[in-house]
């Protein structure tokens, strides 16, 4: 496919020598273990003008990232291959000598990397590493002098009272100001281009909007340039003039942002923005993401024709949409947990408590989705993990049809457990990467007892099967599946002891979109087909739309406002949940740049 | 912080307390009289009587106990028939040989150990540190191989095995050195340095290799992770990367490990001290297990004990002072 890669701006600018420019750049990856040689980026050419911001788009492994790290040459001496051309600001990247290369690195063009945490040094102040950035670019400058220069950027980017927090370190902050640190640490030698890797990734929504408009501000008062690497469409939507969407190291479709996003000309980048969950409308029924064409769904598949399971011995509840409904399945009151020390003898003195969950009251009804939504801190998870008594509670009551659980103890409390189950975040860490996904999935049943191994085997491979994954792959280890595949076996772990409420905490988010969209899709399914009642908690707005009946927004360990998805979503009471909503990036650059205007006047 | 410290105090305390059973019961339990010990071998029936009077052995073992615990805490006369011996607090008992109170004996051996120790301690670190830090930067350099292969040898080589050939190079062949005789070092620093430097190398060839290991591997992991890429993509030296931002990190573990280790040292390096004819405390309990001069290896045993436990609190107090983001229980 072959985009116009230069677009002329009708600017003075356009004359001058690009600030970026790559020419049929390839980079290849050595053979590690058993995999061959990887071709991360595959002929690509780009430039961008002086002062201009391109946005590059793509999913994981299409080497995005990678191109954002050869335009500072990160790649050497780490034996990949880099091929082609790379000009940064007139130096010539590839060819340029250690000392050159350094003085590019951090002078000329600065990188804001997606962890703020482990991107920063644990061990020193965030003063003191600004300062140190700052003096190795220029030489002649005072300690002094370059501590007062990180004030000034920390300042810069929006941290109050600077010149104290200069001194503080790294796990000081919360998420958001250390992102604003790294980008200070980016203005520290004001540079002439930015280059931002997924900065926005590891943070919550309302924390995203503040980040982005960050950089839109420093862009447009120093003149910088901007390159902006996310897999999230909607941020690209504010922030760049241009966008670029990568495939397999390939540029699939380039362009001025309105037109990729408004009117896109390649299938794929239809089916990028199709698996967007749209937080604008309506509840339906989620697209059917286009899996044939991306890398994951060759191996994940569309979900295979619905062999009829029964999964658990007793059949489903009837009608969950019938007059069941009614009745709720799990009902809870007062709910709260605490965390940390207690003083001496149960006393106040010397406490270091923290309230994660602060009194909520909530219901679910059989057969019906909960969205949980709230920002990271906001005591979702812990919920989350009360409603399945994974965490006891400090106090409350949790009511599961009709019986009192928090008053349980755990063996009293076991045969309730496998129909109150749990679908983990991280599909990686969440599974035993020493046991087979099969053996992961018989696990449950087994600890039911009462089954003989053929029968469990039987079981779990029909439960592989009804998760859209190929029941022969029994004996294979997790690290062979991609993130889409592994997150159906912890679904399919969940579905083996038959439950009735399923607790998801944040199934997605860590999954590409057109991923996220089959999964979404999965759940959808199993929800219809076996009557489950699910709790879906999300960070991601847009997910809860699309999935929930109901939403309730929480934020410091209270549900500030519960309703109808529809009503709450186009009708917002509480500010909280305003703020919310008017902080989810939109794919229309026009409204997102009224949306920014907005902000900007709050 | 003062929390912890009490908290960590008590239960150093607690553990002191079950060591001391475990040792005093070992001891006073075991086969063989004390007053016959004691008293020594020309010693009559009568005498013998005489001294179990005097150590009040006719007790039942409990009670024994407590005046043992008793002593520690306040002190202890014992009768000597024509006067009184008064063992001040602390006091683990008198030994056979002497009658000299134990804590005293501890006390004038401490020096020794403690110069051997700390001493060593330092050449160890800057071997093993060393070694770590070149095997992760320069891995298969000639330097580094060779120190390794050295390190690995001190550690896989009995001391009195490396001591012995020290002493033979060193001194009797090429007569470099003065074979080794304590000299205090508020005598004499110079000589006090020159005669424990084979000592010290001993022991720093022992222990380096842990270290050298420790080092290596916390430095790797360190130079792996996100914040040492982003000092390489802000142009920073690799140099100063490693010497600021890559040992910073490996440091914790190494100091952690450091204070146990040399805590366990100050129960005296049993081997060494023997070897080098160093009168320190861990001379003084293989002397004191040879002769049975119980109350000696009793006292030996605690106070190792008490190093030992000491030196743990003060790795953890100093690991949370390494890493900020560790915050003590």
């Amino acid at each position: 496919m072959t985009a116009p890669l230069t677009r002329a701006p009708a600017t003075a600018e356009a004359t001058a020598d690009p600030l970026v420019e790559l020419s049929d750049l390839t980079v290849t990856f050595p053979a590690t273990g058993g995999a061959g040689a990887v071709r991360a980026v595959d002929g690509l050419s780009l430039t961008l003008r002086p002062g201009g911001a391109l946005g590059i788009v793509g999913e994981s492994g299409s080497g995005k990232s990678t191109v954002a790290a050869t335009l500072l040459d990160l790649h050497r001496g780490t034996g990949a291959r880099t091929e082609g051309g790379v000009r940064v600001a007139g130096t010539d990247v590839l060819a340029a000598s250690e000392a050159e290369l350094r003085a590019l690195r951090g002078a000329t063009a600065a990188m804001i990397f997606q962890d703020p945490l482990s991107s920063l040094d644990p061990y020193h102040s965030l003063g003191d590493q600004i300062a140190e950035v700052h003096r190795v670019h220029r030489p002649g400058v005072s300690r002094r002098a370059a501590r007062a220069r990180a004030v000034e950027v920390l300042d810069r980017v929006g941290i109050p009272d600077a010149a104290r927090r200069a001194r503080s370190r790294p796990h000081e902050f919360s998420g958001g100001m250390r992102q604003r640190a790294l980008i200070a640490m980016a203005l520290a030698c004001e540079p002439r281009l930015i280059i931002a890797d997924e900065p926005t990734t590891a943070l919550d929504v309302t924390v995203q909007a503040q980040i982005l408009d960050l950089l839109h501000t420093l862009r447009t008062e120093t003149g910088t340039g901007l390159l902006l690497v996310t897999h999230d469409l909607g941020v690209v939507a504010g922030s760049v003039d241009e966008v670029l969407v990568m495939r397999g190291g390939r540029a699939v479709e380039h362009g001025p942002v309105a037109e990729v996003l408004g009117a896109p000309r390649e299938p794929y980048t239809r089916e990028l923005l199709a698996a967007v969950p749209r937080i604008g409308t309506a509840r339906e029924n989620p697209p059917h993401a286009g899996a044939e064409h991306t890398g994951e769904g060759r191996a994940d598949g569309p979900a295979r024709p619905a062999a009829t399971v029964t999964v658990t011995d007793r059949t489903p509840d009837p009608a969950p949409d019938g007059a069941d409904v009614a009745a709720p399945l799990l009902e809870v009151h007062g709910l709260r947990r605490e965390f940390g020390r207690r003083g001496p003898l149960g006393t106040a003195l010397g406490a270091d408590r923290t309230v994660a969950v602060d009194g909520v009251s909530l219901t679910v009804a059989a057969g019906e989705t909960l969205g949980l939504v709230g920002e990271s801190g906001s005591g979702k998870t812990t919920l989350g993990r009360m409603l399945v008594r994974l965490l006891d509670p400090t106090d409350g009551t949790l009511r599961y049809r009709g019986r009192d659980l928090s008053a349980l103890g755990e063996r009293a409390l076991r045969p309730l457990r496998s129909e109150l189950q749990m679908v983990f975040q991280d599909p990686v860490s969440s599974l035993n990467p020493r046991r087979t996904i099969g053996e992961s999935i018989a696990d449950p049943l087994r600890a039911t007892g009462g089954l003989d191994d053929a029968t469990v085997v039987r079981r779990a491979r029909e439960l592989l099967d009804r998760v859209g994954l190929d029941p022969a792959w029994y004996h294979r280890y997790p690290h062979e599946f991609s993130g889409g595949q592994r997150q159906r076996v912890g679904i399919a772990r969940a579905l083996a002891p038959g439950p009735r409420l399923l607790v998801c905490d944040e199934p997605v988010s860590a999954l590409d979109v057109t991923t996220q969209a089959q999964v979404m899709e999965l759940l959808a399914e199993l929800r219809r087909d076996l009557g489950l009642s699910v709790v879906l908690i999300a960070h991601d707005l847009a997910v809860v739309r699309a999935a929930g009946d109901r939403v309730a927004v929480m934020r410091a360990g209270r549900i500030v406002e519960e309703g109808p998805v529809d009503t709450v979503y186009d009708h917002p009471r509480h500010p909280y949940t305003q703020g919310l909503l008017a902080a989810v990036p939109v794919l229309d650059p026009r409204e997102a740049a009224e949306r920014r205007a907005l902000r900007a006047r709050a | 912080m003062t929390a912890y410290v009490l908290r960590r105090t008590g239960g150093a305390l607690l553990v002191l307390l079950l060591l001391s059973v475990t040792v005093y019961a070992l001891f006073y339990v075991a086969p063989g009289d004390p007053a016959k010990l004691a008293c020594g071998p020309r010693c009559n029936a009568e005498q013998i009587a005489q001294v179990r009077e005097q150590l009040r052995l006719g007790e039942p073992l409990p009670l024994q106990y407590l005046h043992f615990l008793q002593g520690l805490v306040a002190g202890r006369d014992y009768s000597t028939g024509t006067g009184v011996l008064h063992c001040p607090a602390p006091c683990f008992g008198l030994s056979y040989q002497n009658d000299q109170p134990v804590a005293q004996l501890l006390a004038s051996r401490l020096p020794v150990t403690a110069s051997l120790a700390v001493g060593a301690m330092v050449l160890w670190l800057l071997l093993g540190v060393g070694t770590g830090l070149l095997a992760a930067l320069r891995r298969g350099g000639a330097t580094e191989r060779v120190l390794t292969v050295l390190t690995l040898t001190g550690t896989a080589t009995p001391v009195f095995i490396t001591g012995l050939l020290l002493l033979m190079i060193f001194c009797a062949t090429l007569q470099w050195l003065p074979f080794p005789t304590y000299v205090p070092l508020t005598e004499d620093p110079e000589q006090w340095a020159w005669n424990l430097l084979l000592p010290w190398t001993t022991l720093a060839l022992l222990e380096s290799a842990k270290y050298a290991r420790l080092t290596r591997s916390a430095t790797l992991e360190t130079l792996a992770e996100d914040h040492i890429r982003t000092f390489r993509a802000y142009g920073l030296r690799e140099r100063r990367i490693v010497g600021r931002h890559a040992l910073r990190g490996a440091l914790p573990p190494v100091v952690a490990l450091n204070a146990v280790d040399l805590g366990t040292m100050f129960g005296g390096a049993m081997l060494t001290e023997s070897l080098f004819g160093l009168p320190g405390i861990g001379r003084l309990t293989v002397e004191s297990v040879r002769t049975v001069d119980l109350p000696v290896v009793v006292g030996a045993v605690l106070g190792v004990g008490a190093a030992v436990v000491l030196a743990g609190a003060v790795a953890d107090v100093l690991y949370a002072l390494a890493d900020r983001r560790v915050t003590l229980p």
